[in-house]
């Protein structure tokens, strides 16, 4: 049935058809990366973790491919069970000293500094990101070491016994800060600090300046309106921030190689597994430790409302 | 001593770099008043709020609250309370933790600041919504929730910093009234600064009138409206027309710079002539504004002036029409010479 009314001419372009269906615009845009995040990433994620429900035959060494959960259960035997709470400790400690460090610097970038202080700040922060890893733990090693820089300025400043008296303590002390858990901390903190500071000057900066006012007109002082106001409105920060920290550490298996005691760490242990030992499936039940740690921290935060004023 | 007003601005100044943004300011507002600061954006009336609410410090002058010395004094020492203009309630409490917060610092035991919220909440009737979440409410609650917050710690002046500015027009003038009879039943004294002129007049005792950091002009709402003492008040406060001298004495006015309210300038038909020296005028725009209409006439030597008729009348104009001016004398008012 004709209407009369011209039709403008057709065209049968490719953009007219995905304006037109905008669905097929978003499967297009999305199915590479879902093609790489389902199948290479978490794919082969998954794969490593079936290892665990498998075992290693002790006589002949090979894999039995026989699901079981023995494996796992081998996570609870006293010397596992000391590598998952050392690991979980340190990422603990770092995380904490990283919320200490950062949150003055990112207060300040976030809402004092002005003009060029800003980029430059930011700068400060980034650029530790650009320089090689490895070349930053060896240079922390040297840093830490008994005749390093650090022995040298506490001589300098009269304050070797001070440091003495540090490496005394059980546990944090040492021969040395180098083979110290003082000095794995340290490098951690020093790697993951901008990690931090990033979500953290995010969340500050959007802080709205009257929230801030409306409190001190209420009558806070400056500390109750920090602990009332700020701290709890930058939550999701600081909670960004640690999941970086916090899985960063659990995982790492070189900064404990080169600096810290002899006593293994998560990272460590996996890659003694399924390298030398040739137990791959109990490297499969250490490696679902820390995604473990990780969702339970993840409902923690949500429960506490970290996600709430976001 | 004489306790002259419960606030009290003596000489203040603050200057942002080269931008005097308050300057030399002299200001007493009387307790129990509406007090209103209008005055166009960037003029130092919301400088001169923060000034008193203590989130600016002058850089000269003295700023007295309720017989006490301010100046110097951070916010949360200050026997006033601020109603903000984007409300600035906490995300991460419910409403009745934010009307408590400010007796919950003061040390407050929790059922009776819990009481005490709630009474404040019945007077801004948002009872039965303490538990929500400030995200969950409209703006006009908000509105009320901010309002409460500061009522519940008597404040001795309340400072409303353009707290309608958001709202919608119905809301805005419900809300107009509603605040208006609560000053007036709390007997608080509020300072309100705006830069909508009709908001100031409806609800303000007296109202300052804000010019490039100085208060221009300081009085009732008639006063400013009607008697304007300089050519800024009179063409911010209702858009009044300047005359100078010569335009003033050809009109029948006296030979000084005046204003002449639209409304008062009447319109006759061309075979209505008043006078022998009446001037014409020919119409060159129309607009509708409801319950009347504003004209803008053309003089013969080129000056406009705009003039508000009556709708009952305005059918008898038509534009491009050539009419006689009828200016009673008494219409004319004097302007300082700028």
């Amino acid at each position: 049935m004709s209407t009369g009314i011209p039709h403008v001419a057709r065209s049968t372009r490719l953009s007219d058809l995905l304006v037109l269906r905008p669905r097929l615009l978003i499967l297009l845009l999305l199915l590479p990366p879902l093609l790489w995040l389902g199948i290479i990433y978490l794919g082969s994620l998954l794969l490593l973790l079936a290892q665990a429900f498998f075992a290693l035959d002790d006589f002949s060494g090979v894999v039995v491919y026989d699901p079981t959960l023995a494996t796992l259960a081998q996570l609870f035997q006293p010397a596992n069970l000391d590598i998952l709470w050392r690991t979980v400790l340190i990422a603990l400690v770092v995380t904490c000293l990283s919320v200490t460090l950062a949150f003055p610097l990112a207060y300040y970038a976030a809402r004092h500094a002005r003009g060029w202080k800003r980029p430059c700040l930011y700068l400060a922060v980034m650029m530790p990101l650009w320089s090689s890893y490895l070349v930053k733990v060896y240079a922390w090693k040297l840093l830490l070491s008994r005749e390093g820089a650090i022995g040298w300025m506490a001589e300098a400043l009269h304050a070797t016994p001070l440091l003495s008296a540090w490496l005394a303590l059980p546990v944090l002390g040492g021969p040395s800060l180098s083979t110290s858990y003082t000095g794995m901390v340290l490098v951690f903190t020093y790697l993951w600090l901008p990690f931090m500071i990033l979500p953290l000057q995010t969340v500050l900066e959007r802080l709205p300046q009257s929230l801030l006012q409306a409190a001190s007109d209420l009558g806070a002082t400056p500390w109750r309106r920090f602990v009332d106001i700020v701290l709890p409105l930058s939550l999701p920060g600081v909670v960004a921030g640690a999941i970086f920290t916090f899985s960063l550490t659990l995982g790492d298996y070189i900064v404990p190689q080169i600096v810290g005691t002899s006593a293994l760490v998560l990272g460590q242990a996996v890659y003694t597994l399924q390298g030398t030992a040739g137990n791959l499936p109990l490297a499969a039940a250490f490696a679902i430790v820390p995604i473990l740690i990780m969702i339970v921290f993840l409902a923690v935060a949500k429960r506490t409302g970290a996600f709430d004023a976001l | 001593m004489t306790i002259s007003g419960i606030v009290r601005l003596e000489q203040v100044s603050r200057h942002f770099g080269a931008t005097r943004a308050v300057d030399a300011v002299d200001l007493t507002i009387t307790e129990g008043e509406f007090f209103a600061m209008l005055g166009p954006s960037g003029s130092g009336k919301t400088t001169c709020l923060r000034l008193i609410g203590g989130f600016e410090q002058p850089d000269s002058g003295h700023i007295v609250i309720d017989g006490q010395r301010a100046e110097g004094l951070p916010p949360y020492r200050r026997p006033v309370n601020t109603v903000f203009q984007d409300y600035a309630l906490f995300p991460h409490m419910s409403v009745g933790q934010n009307v408590a917060y400010g007796l919950k610092v003061r040390g407050q035991g929790r059922a009776e600041r819990d009481r005490e919220a709630l009474d404040a909440l019945r007077l801004v009737r948002l009872d039965g919504l303490a538990d929500r979440r400030p995200s969950q409410l409209s703006g006009g609650q908000r509105q009320r929730v901010a309002l409460a917050r500061a009522l519940v710690l008597h404040p001795k002046v309340l400072l409303l910093d353009e707290p309608l500015g958001a709202l919608d027009l119905k809301l805005r003038e419900e809300m107009q009234v509603e605040l208006k009879s609560l000053q007036r039943r709390l007997g608080l004294t509020f300072v309100f600064v705006t830069h909508d002129q009709g908001e100031a007049l409806s609800m303000a005792d007296r109202v300052a009138v804000f010019d490039r950091g100085k208060v221009a002009q300081l009085g009732t709402p008639e006063d400013v409206h009607d008697r304007p003492r300089t050519r800024f008040v009179a063409g911010f406060v209702g858009a009044a027309n300047v005359l100078e001298p010569a335009v003033s004495a050809a009109l029948g006015g006296p030979e000084a710079l005046v204003s002449l309210r639209p409304e008062k300038i009447g319109l006759l038909a061309p075979d209505t002539r008043p006078r022998d020296d009446a001037l014409e005028a020919r119409i060159v725009d129309i607009s509708y504004q409801g319950a009347f209409r504003r004209l803008q006439v053309e003089l013969r030597t080129g000056m406009r002036l705009s003039v508000q008729v009556a709708a009952s009348i305005s059918a008898s104009f038509s534009q491009g029409m050539v009419v006689w001016l009828n200016v009673p004398s008494a219409a004319f008012n004097l302007l300082e010479a700028d």
